[in-house]
């Protein structure tokens, strides 16, 4: 019997393409975000403000993953800016090959933000990088204070976290810097913004962080040949 | 759960590792997750299980080693188990400490029983 070591990611193939579609984001300055949260936390509702407040002709896109239908596909394409939607068929993730073979027939030159929405799941999406710039995790005030310690992956992996919902504020007992704080017991640099899609509060500290992250993630101009 | 394709991604990739050994018997594989990577080992332990028992690779067993979320302390360099940010560096007791490990989805090691000496054992 011999015991050879090897240092192997188990999702090594995932990885591989993860990072192939992120050259290819950065090659044509596309800005890719991977939204997650437990389902009926908000996220679809938030990119319906999200792409409504964006002029026509801008060049956003949303890959909307579900296990069943295209319910939230519909409810985005009517702003006018390309969705299309992934559906599982049963997978409770998004994986970056059903992310490079939903990009296919799109051109990426026509992109400058590609906002994914991923499977209603705390835990399983965490697992899969898909070649994002930045995971984002929305949590909603019904969901509970708790939610970062119990599924640290997702919160130590998010750069933001969007706090949703807060109109519900006086009306569930959810301690709202308690969250906060677990949140940051997991992952000290976490940005917090608070939104709510209902009385629009915070919305624009949300796309206050969008158009930060749009401007650093923008292609720089081509230096002057020699 | 997704531990049913985390625990395929295992046997696809020991599949892979398996054509180093033309003449040997992949009879163990190690898998490192650390808490921070999202995955039950339990239920990766059940799930392996289940896909290994009719496939190629039978019999296979896995060896779960489940990691700690562990930061080095900034100050003194120690590597140690912090549950949480600012954990105490239990060498120091400094508590500016970074991410050190923890997120770990990795095989460690295979046993493999040779083929060529185990004919002639």
């Amino acid at each position: 019997m011999e015991r050879v070591p090897l240092e192997r990611k188990v999702l090594n193939e995932n990885g591989r393409i993860a990072e192939e579609l992120r050259a290819r984001f950065a090659e044509h300055g596309v800005l890719c975000l991977n939204l997650i949260s437990s389902p009926g936390s908000g996220k679809t509702t938030l990119l319906e403000r999200t792409l409504e407040s964006f002029a026509p002709g801008e060049c956003v896109a949303v890959l909307t993953g579900d296990i069943q239908t295209d319910n939230d596909a519909q409810r985005l394409s009517r702003f006018g800016f390309p969705v299309k939607q992934i559906t599982t068929g049963g997978t409770c993730h998004l994986d970056a090959r059903m992310i490079e073979k939903a990009l296919a027939d799109w051109r990426l030159e026509d992109i400058d933000l590609l906002i994914i929405e991923n499977v209603g799941n705390l835990v399983c999406p965490s697992s899969y990088d898909l070649g994002e710039a930045a995971k984002i995790v929305v949590l909603s005030v019904t969901e509970g204070e708790e939610k970062p310690l119990k599924y640290p992956s997702i919160f130590f992996k998010s750069e933001l976290m969007i706090l949703n919902k807060t109109d519900l504020l006086p009306y569930v007992p959810f301690q709202i810097a308690l969250a906060e704080e677990n949140a940051r017991r997991v992952h000290a640099g976490i940005e917090i913004v608070r939104t709510s899609c209902l009385n629009r509060e915070g919305l624009t500290d949300w796309l206050a962080w969008l158009s930060r992250k749009r401007a650093a993630a923008r292609k720089p101009a081509a230096s002057a040949a020699f | 759960m997704h531990e049913m394709g985390i625990a395929n991604s295992i046997l696809e990739a020991v599949r892979t590792e398996a054509q180093r050994f033309p003449h040997g018997h992949i009879c163990k594989v190690g898998v490192r997750i650390g808490e921070l990577a999202g995955v039950d080992p339990d239920s990766m332990s059940f799930c392996f299980g289940a896909l290994v028992c009719d496939s190629d690779l039978a019999p296979l067993a896995i060896e779960i080693e489940y990691c700690a979320r562990r930061h080095r302390c900034r100050a003194c360099q120690t590597i140690f188990p912090a549950p949480m940010e600012g954990a105490r560096c239990p060498a120091c007791g400094g508590t500016d400490s970074e991410f050190a490990a923890g997120d770990e989805l990795e095989l460690s090691y295979l046993e493999v029983e040779d083929g060529t000496s185990a004919a002639g054992a």
